[in-house]
């Protein structure tokens, strides 16, 4: 990069000053404060994982079980709130944090590249041309930046597979979530997609945990220490649950012989059927 | 005078100005005491340059003992080589075995514009101590000592951030070229005390955003400290995340004045 002579007294700044916006939105304007709104909605989206995670168990109490927890998650809000209305507040609470997320990350990167010498900058880090040794930083960490896009891309694959019903490798029916879960995951190469991506996502979220404290400066001898364990705990029960999914279809014990409304093939006459053996279990 | 000399290859990169091109060149260094510094063995390979009339590597040095921060080097992809919390300086040749092959490499960083061979230039770390790594004082005569009593804790975890020495070990190590230990070190020594209070939440806010004028930002790899020659611990970076956040909060620079 040919350039000019740099001023060696007085340094030119890699970025240029704005104007100062107002509160809160300055907080974006600092690298420390969007690191912060990283963690936030980091912890923000570490929790919906999680409970994401738990609320599909229900797959294990059986086809009908898992129909009656979505219809709950639509039903969210009881009778003060319409039909789906919380739930797409949730969700668009979610695409809020997801876009802010992505979008620190993005940006941070980037003032970190101007910072470290462009030719040097390989892979999402600065590198010296006689190589390197890295002491403290792990995988983990060294590889957010690699883990974050397979996790963004991911989420589309998984989105347009069981959400929208675009995929062809199942015939979707929307409001039979087994049907469309235990066709899909009986597929092998969707499968290994699925099991490759949440090892990227728990790699994610064991250094996003660490991570998050640091950013939000919560520090504190008193729990300092458990900061590692928290995080691999996080990850390692986020990633043995969501590896059941796709591992315990291939061997069969989510099959989708098992459903009683396998076969309605749209939406109403997976509603009637449900409902009927809803009330079958009740007599 | 046991002679127990070793013999290294030393790969070094030279670069003759700011903007030339650099290369790594290697220099054989013969008859090396276990006992000499780093430095010192940089010497001796810099007299023998000398003697060839070829020129010296150009490398930063002050003191001599640690406490400078002038010296720097990556010595085998580690800023201020293998051992944790020593500077390049208080390194001793008898690290190394007999035959070992060592890279040495300048700090790099964007803000960090090489001079010469392995000197560069960290006054981008002067002008975040110029935006608010100070105390204002009043004028006048000393005041007497213990007049303001410090808790011996704030006072012990102020000195640990003072141990900062400035040298840029910090952003050497950083994947992402971030000065974070480095401001949160000389941030923290003045906000833990009574003493930095009244500024504290401006001298946050200023030296944050003078250091993101010339830094990168901050992974939480925990490169920084491993390179550390004072071990200034990770903690103080989340003790200044914390404070830049409530610095935006509290907006001390504007409360109380007229709109």
């Amino acid at each position: 990069m040919a350039q000019a002579m740099p001023n060696l007294r007085d340094p030119q700044p890699i970025r240029t000053r704005r104007e100062p916006l107002p509160f809160p939105l300055n907080i974006w304007q600092s690298a420390v404060g969007r690191k912060w709104i990283m963690a936030v909605t980091g912890l923000g989206l570490l929790g919906f994982v999680l409970a994401h995670m738990i609320g599909n168990l229900h797959v294990y109490e059986g086809p009908v079980e898992l129909h009656e927890y979505a219809e709950a998650l639509r039903e969210l809000g009881g009778h003060i709130i319409p039909r789906t209305v919380l739930l797409w507040v949730l969700r668009l609470g979610l695409i809020a944090m997801f876009g802010l997320h992505i979008a620190a990350a993005y940006t941070t990167k980037e003032i970190s590249r101007r910072a470290s010498d462009d030719a040097n900058f390989i892979d999402g880090q600065k590198n010296y041309p006689g190589g390197r040794d890295y002491i403290a930083a792990s995988y983990a960490s060294r590889t957010m930046r690699w883990t974050g896009p397979i996790i963004l891309l991911y989420l589309i694959f998984h989105l347009a597979d069981l959400t929208w019903g675009l995929l062809p490798h199942t015939d979707y029916v929307r409001g039979d979530p087994f049907h469309n879960l235990s066709t899909s995951l009986s597929n092998l190469p969707v499968a290994i997609i699925y099991i490759v991506a949440n090892v990227a996502l728990a790699v994610h979220i064991f250094h996003g945990t660490w991570s998050m404290f640091q950013s939000l400066g919560l520090n504190n001898p008193r729990f300092n220490d458990a900061r590692r364990i928290l995080a691999a705990g996080l990850a390692g029960v986020i990633l043995v649950g969501n590896l059941t999914f796709p591992i315990l279809t291939q061997v069969g014990v989510i099959d989708p012989d098992d459903n009683p409304c396998e076969g309605s093939g749209s939406e109403a006459a997976a509603l009637e059927c449900f409902e009927a053996e809803i009330e079958k279990a009740e007599a | 005078m046991s002679e127990n000399t070793i013999n290294l290859t030393l790969e070094v990169w030279r670069q003759n100005g700011p903007t030339e091109k650099g290369r790594f060149e290697t220099y054989e260094a013969k008859g090396i005491s276990p006992d000499a510094s780093f430095l010192e063995m940089l010497d001796e390979v810099n007299e023998r340059l000398i003697d060839d009339d070829k020129v010296p590597v150009t490398f930063e040095s002050d003191c001599r003992e640690g406490i400078c921060g002038t010296c720097s080097l990556m010595i085998n992809g580690q800023a201020h080589g293998p051992n944790k919390g020593q500077s390049t300086c208080q390194l001793h040749m008898r690290t190394f075995s007999d035959g070992d092959h060592i890279t040495i490499e300048p700090f790099r960083a964007t803000s960090f514009p090489i001079i010469k061979d392995l000197a560069v230039s960290r006054a981008a770390m002067d002008t975040i101590q110029q935006a608010g790594g100070y105390i204002s004082v009043t004028t006048g005569s000393a005041p007497d000592a213990n007049m303001i009593p410090v808790p011996k804790p704030a006072a012990d975890l102020a000195m640990d951030a003072a141990a900062c020495i400035g040298c840029g070990a910090c952003v050497a190590a950083c994947p992402n070229s971030a000065a974070q230990l480095f401001t949160s070190a000389k941030i923290q020594q003045f906000n833990l005390l009574p003493q930095g209070q009244p500024e504290r939440w401006k001298r946050t806010e200023a030296m944050v955003d003078t250091m993101e004028d010339f830094f990168g930002t901050c992974t939480n790899h925990g490169e920084c400290f491993e390179a550390c020659p004072k071990e200034i611990s990770l903690d103080f970076i989340a003790f200044m995340n914390r404070d830049y956040v409530k610095a935006k909060v509290k907006n001390r620079n504007l409360s109380g004045q007229k709109s």
